[in-house]
Parts: C-alpha cells; structure tokens; sequence
C-alpha cells in the first residue's frame, strides 16, 4: 500500500480512537490551497503545449458526465433511499461532482506504478466540479424565481476550488514548463508529503463522520459503495469513447466515481439550506471518500486495464 | 465620562453564512460588526471547525434597540429553521454613540 494511504489510515484510526490530534485549521486550508495549485499549475503546463480546440470533445463530454451521473443519482435516492427530496437532491450534487483529494490519491497511485495518464486531466477536473451543482439546486426547487442564482453563481464559481483551479491552470499555462520550473519544489517536489499531511486531516475528519453514519445507517452505506461503482463504470465507457489512455481511463473513473466535499457542501448549504448537511457528508466522506482511496482507485484500474484489453 | 446604553446582538451560526449574515447586518441600518471565529456544541452536535463544514462564527453588533430587535426577527424569520444559529440580546453602555 502506498504509505500516503498509511496517513489516511492513521488519521481515521486517531480519529476512532479519540486521540488529541488535529491539524489546525490554517495548516488544512494551506495544505489544501498548495494542492489545489499544485494540480492546477501541472494541467496548465500540459494546456501550453496543445490547442484547446482538439480537447473541446472531451470538455463537452465530461461536462455532459457530470449532469448524467447527479441525475441518475436523484431516483435512487428518492425511491430507494425515501429521503426527503432536498435532502436527494443535496446528496445527488455531491456524487455528480468531483473530489480533488481523490483526485490526487488516484495520481499518486499511478504514479507510483509508473502508469502515465493525459496531463491536462485537471481541466476535465474543473469542469467536472459545476454542472452537478446547478442540477442539484434545480433538482431541489425547480426553476423557481425565488433562487438567486447571482449569489449561486457567486458561490459556484467563486469558491476556493474553482478559484485555486483555474488561477493554477491560468498560471501553468501562461508561464509554460520553463517559467514553473523554479516553482518546482514547493508543487511538485513536495507535493506527496502535502497529500500525506492532507490525508492524516481527512481521516480525522472521516472518523467524525462515521458518528452521523451510524445515526442514519444502511442505506447511506449502501448507496456510498454502490454508487461510486456504477459511476466509475460510465467514467471509463466515456473515456473509452474518448479515446483515453489506460491512465487516463483510471482518473476518469475515478473523478466519476468521487463525491465532492468541498465545493459542493458550501454551494447546497447556502443554495439548499433545507438539506441537511450531516447527510451528504456522512455518504461524500464517511463512506465513499475512504471506499474510493482505500479499495475504489485498484478496482477501477483493474476495471480500466480489461475495458481496453 | 457619560456613557450611553445601546444594545449588543450576539450571533452564534455556520461559518458558511458569513457573507450572507454580513450583507443582512449591512442593510439593518447597523454602522458596524464584528466577526470571530467560534467553535462549540448545540442542537446541531459538536462543531469543532477542524474543517470549513464544522466551523462557526460569533458576530457581534452594537446598535440601537430598534435595530436589535427588527436584525433579530428578520434573522430568525429567515435563518433558524434551516440553520444552526442562535442570538440573544444584551443591554451594554457606549462612550461615543454616535458610532453605533
């Protein structure tokens, strides 16, 4: 096992057991921030060195993905689940949208194992990150006047991870490989030591999850596992369309797979303040953040390497 | 030195309802606020602020009694159902009233 998975187990185990430790708040923003950048700034080098006209199929169809997978998700949550639909709707944004710590594992992982994937993943990754939000909202209240789509639009596109992003792949595009390279040791160079330090917080953070998990119980699990599953399943059939590499295939799958715990969270709080928020983050992080990192990103590689033979 | 009775409204809510709180306080006729990062337990569990989904602030506003009382309506009007917030109301004494 890859020893920044170790860091995630040893949080969630602190966590369980109680321990005293926790990252202060500034130093999980910051870990947060220098890799939000750091994966922002490596798309944006690989976007210096190709037209963005030849990656306009897989931009239309990633986008397309992310409204696919939260309205799929909506039913399911609705019949199986009988929740509330606010509560559906709240859970489906999170699982049509994307997590970029998982993101980051699924490139350590690959990495680690040598297999190269297409660099410019993290423009797919922004993309990813909106369309399930703006199906959830409509999902939860109808195209209704009273949603004030000015301070959505605010929230969506101005949060820190679209921010971070965008600025990063801005950055890595205008300043192309020569003009990142002194940048190197803080993004690249360091960047499994910041993922390590990021996954000891999100264990932590899982533990405390797993307490709301087991107030409302076997379906949310279910739906956790099963979800991400039948996600990574459309991610590497669009990427099989697309054309991808074997890399490429396993972080499709993988964003297709992972929930969102960041962008989507501070949108559906202020945008569907009805939805109770222990229930997404009970499924995004305490189930299928740990399922993806842990069992999920070796599945969908297996799953990767037999769709394309 | 004369001193002035005002009001002091305490709020206590989800640090994600900063910016919507502010802009609430801003229309209520109130001249200023102050905001303080918080963390604690209530209704809605422990709230610890290890991450931004669990953080909360404290925002102070001293004011005039009408506008405490009218800020306070308006924001349990709006905002108790869906969040975790509580507020409450202390009479406290000023040296320059005209700030408030």
């Amino acid at each position: 096992m890859d020893p920044v998975i170790l860091f995630f187990v040893l949080g969630i185990t602190a966590g369980l057991l109680r321990s005293e430790l926790r990252l202060p708040a500034a130093v999980y923003e910051f870990v947060t921030i220098v890799l939000l950048l750091a994966i922002g700034l490596k798309g944006g080098i690989e976007l210096a060195k190709q037209p963005l006209g030849q990656l306009l199929p897989q931009m239309v169809a990633v986008v397309a993905l992310g409204f696919v997978l939260a309205l799929l998700a909506f039913p399911i949550l609705r019949k199986l689940g009988r929740l509330q639909r606010a509560d559906a709707a709240s859970i489906a944004a999170h699982y049509g949208s994307v997590s970029v710590g998982t993101y980051a594992v699924a490139v350590a992982y690959l990495g680690s194992r040598q297999v190269s994937f297409e660099e410019h993943m993290p423009l797919l990754l922004v993309l990813m990150e909106v369309p399930a939000i703006i199906v959830g909202i409509i999902l939860a209240r109808g195209v209704s006047r009273s949603t004030r789509w000015g301070s959505v639009v605010h929230e969506v596109f101005l949060g820190k991870g679209i921010v971070l992003l965008l600025g990063g792949l801005f950055i890595g595009w205008a300043a192309g490989p020569v003009g990142v390279e002194p940048l190197e040791p803080l993004f690249m160079d360091l960047f499994k030591g910041i993922l390590a330090l990021f996954l000891l917080e999100m264990g932590l953070i899982t533990a405390a999850q797993l307490t709301g998990l087991r107030r409302y119980g076997v379906f949310l699990v279910g739906f956790g596992i099963a979800m991400p599953l039948f996600s990574s399943v459309l991610g590497i059939a669009t990427a099989w369309m697309l054309g991808l590499s074997l890399g490429g295939t396993v972080i499709l799958a993988t964003l297709a797979a992972s929930a969102s715990y960041i962008a989507v969270p501070a949108a559906m709080r202020i945008s569907v303040p009805e939805a109770n928020p222990t229930l997404s983050l009970a499924a995004a992080l305490g189930v299928t953040f740990p399922f993806n990192v842990l069992i999920g990103i070796p599945i969908y590689h297996a799953m990767a390497a037999w769709a394309l033979g | 030195m004369n001193s002035y009775p005002k009001k002091l409204l305490t709020i206590v809510t989800e640090a994600a309802l900063e910016s919507t709180l502010i802009r609430e306080i801003d229309r209520s006729g109130a001249h200023g606020y102050t905001v303080t990062d918080a963390r604690g337990k209530g209704d809605h569990g422990v709230r610890d602020a290890g991450w931004p989904a669990s953080a909360n602030i404290r925002v102070e506003v001293v004011c005039d009694a009408e506008t405490a009382r009218s800020l306070a309506a308006l924001l349990h009007d709006r905002y108790y159902q869906d969040y975790a917030m509580i507020l409450f109301i202390a009479d406290v004494e000023v040296l320059r009233p005209e700030k408030f």
